[in-house]
């Protein structure tokens, strides 16, 4: 039921903001801080969700696998590998290392 | 991939003309390119222990990978429904400038817009933008919206019924595949000083109050890192002239619209294809806006 309950609210807050976009006069949202701090959000959530997905285990932090999964997928981000590559190389060397050390 | 020479032509001969059926594969390999990368979504939706019709919903409905990934990590992880739709609710936010930017290049009807809000995402918004009048705008637009829905929530499906008949996906490496795409989307927004120190800040903050705050709560407190960031820039702006950022140049007016022009193709960048070279793309946005005015 929660789970339903975070979709539904997700789904309705997303399309909202979609449409307010396309909705609102021009202007409203084209002052220079506004447009800077949109901007910046993003940078900000992406790298907390990045760093908390890679090391956090409930409310502890661990190393494990997957840091070595997302040390792979930064190398092929960094030959500008498509995006596809990028998460395959995580997930095959994060299920390598699990096999190695068991 | 096709999309970069289809650009880059346009470019030479002035932006003027682009046949219809160029503007149609550029809008294709990215919608098909991205739409492919459901198949993740769905897996990892599953693998946190959503059920598949919750998984197939939040592809319907929500429509913005980020956001989706953002919301199944941090149900994953015990967050209360409302604190996790709140971190995926404010990554949905970008969507909204995207969608200010569209209105004035496609100028759709009003009766129109509440159907095409749905596709008001990064890979649209960078496509469109991209093109050199209101004819491949509205098609680019179309056909990356369509083509990317489409395969995006079939993927979805696959990835998810994948998921379900693999049962353990951690042995697999599969919760990897969550952070990693977060990864993909972030590197490219890393340009500035400012950018960087803002996930920094971000890492840190959301990594160090983990053990202490309750579930999802701890990337809400870290998205105060953007306007904490952007108030110590205004400050030594006030304190030390203007030049604080040196990316920026000094007007004023330019740098709403230097970040308009470059937020959606930061992350278009990080999702569509390895070969963009960022300079290029840049100086292109800029030529079409120019045109669209």
């Amino acid at each position: 039921m929660n789970v339903w309950i975070a979709v539904a609210v997700t789904a309705v807050g997303c399309y909202a903001v979609k449409l307010i976009g396309l909705l609102v006069p021009t202007g409203v949202l084209e002052r220079p801080l506004v447009q800077r701090l949109a901007a910046l959000l993003p940078v900000a959530l992406l790298a907390a969700l990045t760093a908390q997905q890679t090391f956090a285990d409930g409310h502890d932090l661990v190393v494990d696998a997957k840091a070595a999964g997302l040390a792979a997928a930064a190398v092929a981000l960094f030959l500008r590998a498509p995006f596809l590559v990028v998460v395959a190389a995580a997930v095959l060397v994060t299920a390598g290392v699990r096999a190695l050390t068991g | 991939m096709t999309e970069q020479t289809g650009l880059a032509e346009t470019q030479h001969d002035g932006g003027g003309t682009k046949s219809d059926g160029a503007v149609v594969r550029d809008a294709l390999g990215v919608g098909v390119a991205v739409g492919l990368s459901g198949f993740a979504f769905g897996v990892t939706s599953v693998g946190s222990g959503l059920s598949l019709p919750q998984t197939c919903a939040l592809s319907l409905l929500v429509f913005t990978g980020a956001s989706q990934f953002a919301l199944v990590g941090a149900l994953a992880a015990g967050g209360n429904p409302f604190t996790a739709a709140a971190g995926a609710f404010f990554l949905g936010v970008r969507n909204a400038f995207y969608g200010l930017r569209l209105s004035q290049v496609l100028a759709l009807p009003r009766a129109v817009r509440p159907f095409a809000a749905q596709w008001v995402i990064d890979e649209t918004t960078a496509v469109a933008l991209a093109q050199p009048t209101r004819r491949a705008t509205r098609i680019g637009f179309t056909v990356t919206g369509l083509s990317l829905y489409v395969l995006w929530n079939l993927t979805t499906l696959l990835g998810a019924l994948g998921a379900e008949a693999i049962g353990d996906t951690d042995a697999w490496g599969l919760d990897a595949a969550g952070p990693a795409v977060f990864l993909a989307l972030l590197a490219p927004m890393l340009k500035t000083a400012g950018e960087r120190a803002v996930a920094g800040i971000a890492v840190v903050l959301g990594l160090g109050l983990l053990p202490v705050l309750p579930a999802g709560v701890p990337v809400l407190v870290a998205a105060t890192a953007a306007p904490v960031v952007l108030w110590a820039q205004g400050r030594r702006r006030r304190a030390g002239g203007p030049r604080v950022d040196r990316r920026r140049g000094g007007g004023r007016p330019e740098v709403g619209q230097d970040e308009a022009a470059r937020g959606p193709q930061g992350e278009a960048q990080g999702v569509d294809v390895g070969g963009h070279g960022p300079q290029g793309e840049d100086g292109r946005r800029g030529d079409r806006q120019g045109n669209h005015r």
